[in-house]
């Protein structure tokens, strides 16, 4: 049978928090294939280190279990999915708005949300109470010549220092 | 992390030099109150020039350390962040309260 995808790849690690550096640098190692812009990694990186940030202290609040990354491409779009069996949101849309947090206390910003949904270009949040949570994300990658062309064209102010 | 103290301006500063994100802001947290604690500084600085990722755990621990260093009657800047950092400071409306300093230059 044919994949679906032009490349896969998955991890499963514990919710330990010196893993979010492992998990968002491994997602980065396996992006860089479509050839992305220092600041499109950047974006790629911070969005995966909020997912797993939260499946630690929301879904398994600082308890031992396990979270699973799963990275699809197809074309220029790399798909990441980051899910955890842990206590689950009780309510998605309200967990999504900027600044709400149920953790305070932890110093929490309530803007984990927030960052993934504007730095990737999808968001999808699915939840089950007692079962778990998975987040699914998207970024399309732009090709190389595109980015030239609009580079060119002026449209893209390339912010990062050379 | 590497910390300042500058006596005459009653100024702290902190070298940041790891990613932050929340395994390391529990340690760069503690370390910071230890020495706002002991110096009770008017004004801290937040250097970004050696910090090259940062999520929203960092967000949470400058503004904790933001809040400690205003009941002292001080405030905070931040110095030397970079483009991809600068946009979460943004989108987050970091800079109103700890403003990026335009000059940048090495204190310490």
């Amino acid at each position: 049978m044919k994949n679906l995808y032009d490349n896969e790849m998955r991890l499963e690690f514990l919710s330990k928090s010196n893993n979010e550096a492992f998990a968002r640098i491994s997602v980065a190692a396996f992006a860089s294939q479509l050839d992305p812009t220092i600041e499109e990694l950047a974006d790629i990186k911070t969005a995966v280190s909020e997912a797993v940030t939260n499946c630690i202290i929301h879904g398994y609040e600082n308890t031992e279990g396990k979270i699973e990354v799963i990275c699809k491409i197809f074309a220029n779009t790399i798909m990441i999915e980051v899910s955890d069996n842990g206590k689950g949101i009780e309510n998605v849309d309200m967990a999504k708005e900027p600044l709400y947090t149920t953790k305070p206390d932890l110093e929490r910003s309530g803007m984990g949300f927030t960052i993934m949904d504007s730095f990737m270009d999808d968001l999808n949040v699915e939840s089950i109470l007692g079962l778990g949570t998975k987040v699914t994300m998207k970024k399309v990658i732009q090709k190389q010549e595109q980015k030239e062309e609009e580079k060119q064209e002026g449209k893209i102010f390339s912010s990062f220092r050379i | 992390m590497k910390t300042h103290y500058i006596e005459k301006d009653k100024l702290l500063s902190f070298e940041i030099t790891e990613e932050i994100d929340h395994h390391t802001t529990e340690k760069i947290r503690r370390r910071m109150d230890n020495e706002i604690t002991k110096y009770m500084p008017r004004k801290i600085v937040f250097d970004f020039n050696q910090v090259t990722f940062m999520d929203s755990a960092g967000i949470g621990m400058l503004i904790g350390r933001y809040k400690m260093v205003k009941m002292l009657g001080g405030s905070a800047e931040l110095i030397n962040v970079k483009p991809s950092i600068k946009k979460i400071f943004e989108m987050c409306g970091v800079l109103k309260i700890i403003p990026i300093r335009k000059e940048e230059t090495k204190v310490g």
